[in-house]
């Protein structure tokens, strides 16, 4: 159930992102989300990509700080109260999120949310107990 | 094992006999040989029969760096071109570089004084030793492998440079001493364990010098390469490296070949000699030089003294590993800033590459200092509020260090540029800015 995330240090400056994203393209890597944190003098990129090792592989070699970290997928309906809903699965259980983004895609008619979390395991059977569909890395790098 | 055990452990009072009558001898030839001592010693108003006692040393004025540059090329050799075997010279990127001679006999001293640290840092005739130094002017590669030679080490002279053909010899002739300066020791450790063939190589020992480092970095160096490291001291001025070294049993100061150097430590301000124990400025005066004899020579490098004999048997006086030198001294809004303080922040904080970069300017009519730090893989988090905490740790600790204010900026790896020589930290954009 568990997703992997390619996580990048970035330094605020122009064309930086161009070249990761360049990077990938030519070697035919496929973003599937993205998002990205900052403050005046940094930033982290995180991507979901549908080939994690190439993407590793051509970053580092590019001379980028590169760390793997695990994420959750969550299938959630696109409609008013949808994430709403699987927040407070999450609160209910006392888990705290560290950060999340969508997708932009949708699986079938449902919206897809990555979420980062501390205590991926405990999340993961919280809200599969409440029936709530998490997507599998398959799944994800195919959407 | 120690190489020369007459001289290493000799009795005070003996050695300081031997000192005295160097130094007369040492004196006389100056001042008969070459006129800008005579000419300093006469206004001075001191003659060589003035030096009856060692510290009689102090009457005679000092010499600078800038000395030995008015008299550039050979103006300070007391020899013959005949009796030269040997030129060596400072890089000279601040002005006219430092010319040095040596004679036969100098060879054989530089040589024998290697030979001690060398001994001292462990490394025996059954050792491969790979000189990663630059062979050339800079006295580090010539002075190290002579001495390795005399030892009956196998050298491998690879000079600086080319790292992965550096990585190739360590695995392939199997290497068991390395032998450059402490940030090339570093940057190598980086490959090594980038390339994942550090249970490839068979290093024992390593041998840095050249520049001053921290025993965080040596800790760092240690683990990443699997070696024992030591310090060495010296300076083409008055010799290359040789005028002391770290014995591999303590690691706690470097042995100086007292029998050839006469050392003293002054307030660089004052002039006047500081206590065992405090900190000061290194002033060395050759005893045994034939080809450039130098009296009183200010190194401008900071350091403490210890007269105590030490645990492995020798009774030298140790040398603290340099803890800056006068002119690597930053001084900011009148406060002195050494970047080895910084450095030995970066290495507390775990995980936390010593590649930094200080970047100053003035920010309206004040000081400013930016520090950089790469963000390596052992530190990066995807997680902001952990970056961000990190870069508040090491902003605080500087600060608390240093005592003042500064700008901390985290930076991609490989922005801050690897010199494979000695690294280069500083950008001073002070007066730059004010030309403007």
């Amino acid at each position: 159930m568990k997703v992997k995330q390619l996580s990048i240090f970035l330094e605020n400056q122009s064309g930086r992102l161009a070249e990761v994203t360049g990077a990938l393209g030519e070697q035919g890597v496929s973003i599937r989300a993205l998002s990205l944190a900052d403050t005046s003098g940094f930033g982290i990129l995180r991507l979901i990509v549908n080939d994690i090792a190439t993407a590793q592989k051509v970053l580092q070699n590019k001379g980028f700080t590169v760390r793997e970290t695990e994420v959750i997928a969550v299938e959630m309906p696109d409609s008013p109260g949808g994430l709403a809903g699987i927040l407070s699965v999450l609160a209910g259980a006392g888990i705290n999120v560290e950060y999340m983004y969508a997708f932009v895609q949708k699986s079938q008619d449902n919206a897809v949310v990555i979420f980062r979390i501390e205590n991926i395991d405990a999340a993961i059977e919280a809200l599969q107990a409440k029936g709530i569909k998490l997507l599998t890395a398959d799944e994800v790098y195919t959407i | 094992m120690i190489w020369d055990k007459e001289h290493e452990c000799m009795q005070r009072k003996k050695m300081e006999e031997l000192q005295l009558e160097r130094l007369k001898w040492s004196v006389e030839r100056a001042y008969d040989k070459i006129p800008f001592y005579r000419i300093k010693m006469d206004k001075a108003g001191v003659r060589p029969s003035d030096i009856r006692s060692l510290s009689d040393v102090r009457k005679l004025p000092f010499t600078l760096k800038d000395d030995m540059r008015d008299n550039y090329p050979f103006g300070l050799f007391a020899v013959p071109m005949k009796d030269v075997v040997r030129i060596h010279s400072s890089s000279g990127t601040t002005g006219k570089p430092t010319v040095v001679g040596y004679t036969k006999n100098d060879l054989e001293v530089w040589s024998d004084v290697c030979a001690r640290f060398i001994s001292a840092a462990g490394v025996t005739s059954e050792d491969i030793a790979q000189v990663a130094f630059g062979y050339g002017l800079f006295t580090g590669g010539f002075g190290l492998h002579y001495g390795l030679e005399k030892v009956g080490v196998s050298v491998i002279p690879a000079a600086s440079g080319n790292t992965q053909r550096h990585l190739m010899l360590m695995q392939d002739f199997g290497s068991t001493a390395l032998i450059c300066t402490p940030s090339y020791a570093l940057y190598l450790g980086e490959a090594v364990n980038e390339a994942g063939i550090k249970g490839k190589i068979k290093l024992k020992h390593g041998l840095f010098g050249a520049e001053p480092w921290t025993n965080q970095m040596r800790l760092e160096i240690e683990e990443k390469l699997g070696l024992s490291a030591t310090d060495n001291y010296g300076l083409s001025e008055i010799i290359g490296p040789g005028v002391s070294g770290e014995c591999r049993e303590e690691k706690n100061g470097m042995h100086i070949s007292e029998d050839h150097f006469l050392v003293e430590l002054i307030n660089p301000e004052t002039l006047e000699p500081v206590e065992f124990g405090e900190r000061g400025e290194l002033v060395i005066t050759a005893l045994t030089k034939e080809a450039v004899p130098v009296m009183r020579y200010r190194t401008r490098d900071i350091t403490r003294l210890n007269p105590e004999p030490c645990a492995c048997g020798r009774t030298t006086m140790r040398m603290e590993r340099v803890h800056g030198r006068t002119d690597d001294m930053l001084i900011i809004r009148g406060v002195n800033v050494f970047p080895s303080q910084i450095e030995s922040v970066l290495l507390e904080i775990e995980g936390t590459e010593p590649h930094y970069m200080l970047v100053l300017y003035k920010d309206g009519i004040m000081d400013a200092l930016e520090v950089w730090v790469e963000v390596s893989e052992t530190i990066f988090s995807d997680k902001m509020r952990e970056l961000r905490q990190l870069e508040e740790t090491i902003k605080t600790r500087i600060q608390n260090v240093l005592g003042i204010s500064i700008k901390l900026k985290l930076v991609e790896p490989r922005t801050i540029a690897r010199s494979e020589g000695k690294a280069k930290r500083i950008m001073d954009l002070r007066n730059a800015e004010t030309a403007q």
